[in-house]
């Protein structure tokens, strides 16, 4: 199967991939969602034994558009530097997938998605059913069955999508190959919950939220989107790595002497506002809400009465965990609670701490001792699997 | 691949599961993996090595042995290997109860103390043993719990493990031939190698 064998029939103009299920989904919360869109896309060929698919999982804001061109930013996929021919996650050997999450805006069925088929205007908005990372993993299970893949050889992902990855290796055990879920945790803490609850009080409080229906005034919680952002992305980043890259060096207007307060003084703010007002540009605020929830939702051993041993226990998959030294959102003593468990079930486990100053995004940035480690793993569990190498 | 690996290889049973604590850069498991056809995983402490490991492909992860042995399930592994690294843990006594629990067999390996040149350098020279084995001084050595293999031995009769080999391994790795004598083996073997199962 080539790229062009899984595109659906498309209509003159479609910026999105999408697979649609006519009929819809049953949601964990019981709710029924119909129908059910599911935006992708796919990199390299499929081989014919169907044995080389790589499931790559993006993180709270990322879409589908891994590698190669956006081609609705227009910039580089989200993971350039990671997937693509020769690079660690090779698109000449793998058959790489990448689909938005469910409740995502990036063409996936979410807030933004019209709740009627039949009139377009009318949106989910705030009535979009509350998801869990389950749901978003069976969705991508529904994609998985479509493209007619039984098993994945991998299922990669950062963040969230290391959520998504390690809870397809419980949900799905005998369908993942491989798992590598990086800079991760199995539940969502206390913090992290706190966090996240600001960001969505930021949102809340912006007048133009107008309740969740901004969309039918033709306005946006631009504010309120981009604060949330703001302080998310200081998470993201390590203390180190803000002080390297920003100090306490000034804006070239700002000055110093008076020691005035309002306005950009400081590198670091002005660089903030930058990503927050990049942001709300692609960025639903109704779907921000709705996945950070999920997200919040998430404990892997919730439904094993807390035991994550217990979660683990039917897992197939081998496991290569990955944290970052300097990751505080993250931090490494999760990654580590996820092996000793999978240890406690004799499970086949990596697990590397790679030291790096750059936080919670290192996963995302140059680093290369995380392309040596994903690189070696995957071509050893290629060996193991005796996966052919397809030259394209 | 060291000579004192390439003995604990000859100990080990194809397809067997493996588990070598200090794995290092995974040379051993490598090794057990490709060969032998051994289910082989490997604990390090040094991370810089676990990512050498985990980019060769190897099942390592970062971990110590004083530690982590605990979420290893009981009798999960067919052989825990410990090579060269007793000597170094902080708790030796519990750590191979640890290796004992988790695996059918034991296989440890230790630089002796016993050999006749840490006791030479020590009975003529006054001073704490400093040679190619020993190699760092006594206020920074890893080393912190030395033993002879008789030492080991009364260990292993005191903890009821049954010693079902005992190798001693002279400076250059090979096999010494003092395979009757442990009092012979314990001065001339430079590196003790023993395999252990558990009496029922």
């Amino acid at each position: 199967m080539t790229i062009s064998d899984t595109e659906q029939p498309t209509k003159p103009f479609q910026p999105f991939k999408k697979i649609v299920f006519p009929e819809g989904i049953v949601l964990e919360s019981g709710k029924k969602l119909v129908p059910l869109e599911v935006a992708y896309e796919t990199y390299g060929h499929l081989s014919p034994e169907r044995d080389n698919a790589i499931l790559i999982c993006h993180a709270l804001t990322g879409d589908q558009f891994v590698t190669g061109i956006n081609p609705i930013s227009n910039r580089l996929g989200w993971w350039n530097r990671m997937v693509g021919p020769d690079l660690p996650i090779d698109t000449k050997r793998y058959f790489v997938i990448c689909m938005n999450v469910l409740g995502g805006c990036m063409g996936t069925t979410g807030p933004k998605s019209p709740r009627n088929p039949e009139n377009k205007e009318e949106l989910w908005g705030v009535n979009f059913p509350s998801i869990t990372i389950g749901d978003m993993v069976n969705t991508q299970r529904m994609v998985i069955d479509h493209l007619g893949i039984q098993t994945l050889f991998a299922v990669i992902g950062g963040s969230m999508g290391g959520m998504l990855a390690l809870e397809w290796s419980v949900r799905y055990p005998d369908r993942v190959y491989a798992t590598i879920p990086i800079a991760t945790s199995s539940f969502h803490s206390a913090q992290n919950i706190a966090f996240n609850e600001v960001g969505r009080q930021a949102i809340f409080s912006d007048p133009n939220w107008k309740d969740g229906y901004y969309w039918r005034y033709g306005v946006l919680p631009e504010n309120g989107l981009a604060v949330a952002r703001m302080m998310a992305h200081i998470t993201y980043l390590s203390e180190e790595a803000l002080n390297h890259k920003f100090g306490r060096r000034l804006q070239k207007n700002a000055a110093a002497s008076s020691f005035p307060i309002f306005g950009e003084m400081f590198q670091v703010e002005s660089y903030l506002h930058y990503q927050g007002s990049n942001f709300v540009r692609r960025f639903d605020a109704n779907s921000y809400v709705t996945i950070s929830r999920a997200m919040d939702w998430f404990d892997l051993s919730q439904a094993y009465n807390g035991n994550l041993v217990e979660a683990f226990a039917k897992v197939q998959s081998r496991f290569c965990v990955i944290s970052f030294s300097s990751d505080w959102l993250f931090p490494t003593s999760r990654s580590r609670s996820i092996v000793q468990a999978l240890n406690r079930v004799a499970a086949n486990v990596s697990f590397v701490e790679i030291e790096s100053a750059k936080g919670h995004d290192a996963f995302l940035l140059d680093e290369p001792d995380l392309d040596r480690t994903i690189r070696g793993f995957l071509s050893g569990i290629a060996e193991q699997r005796q996966l052919k190498s397809y030259a394209s | 691949m060291r000579l004192d690996q390439e003995l604990i290889v000859s100990l080990i049973n194809p397809y067997s599961r493996v588990l070598d604590i200090g794995s290092g850069d995974g040379t051993l498991i490598d090794h057990l993996s490709r060969h032998r056809k051994c289910d082989a995983r490997g604990i390090e402490l040094d991370m810089s090595l676990v990512t050498q490991a985990v980019a060769k492909g190897l099942p390592v992860i970062q971990g110590n042995a004083d530690f982590d042995l605990k979420n290893y399930p009981t009798k999960g592994f067919d052989y825990v290997v410990l090579s060269r690294t007793l000597q170094a843990v902080n708790r030796p006594k519990e750590v191979l109860q640890q290796i004992m629990r988790i695996g059918r067999h034991g296989i440890v390996s230790f630089p002796n103390f016993g050999h006749w040149f840490p006791r030479m350098q020590l009975l003529f020279g006054g001073r704490m043993p400093m040679n190619k084995v020993w190699s760092t001084q006594w206020y920074e050595t890893p080393n912190i719990h030395p033993c002879t293999m008789m030492d080991f031995v009364d260990l292993c009769q005191q903890e009821h493990y049954e010693i079902k080999q005992w190798l001693a391994i002279n400076d250059k790795g090979g096999k010494a031939p003092w395979k009757r004598s442990l009092y012979l083996a314990n001065i001339f073997g430079e590196q003790a190698l023993f395999l252990l199962s558990n009496r029922n």
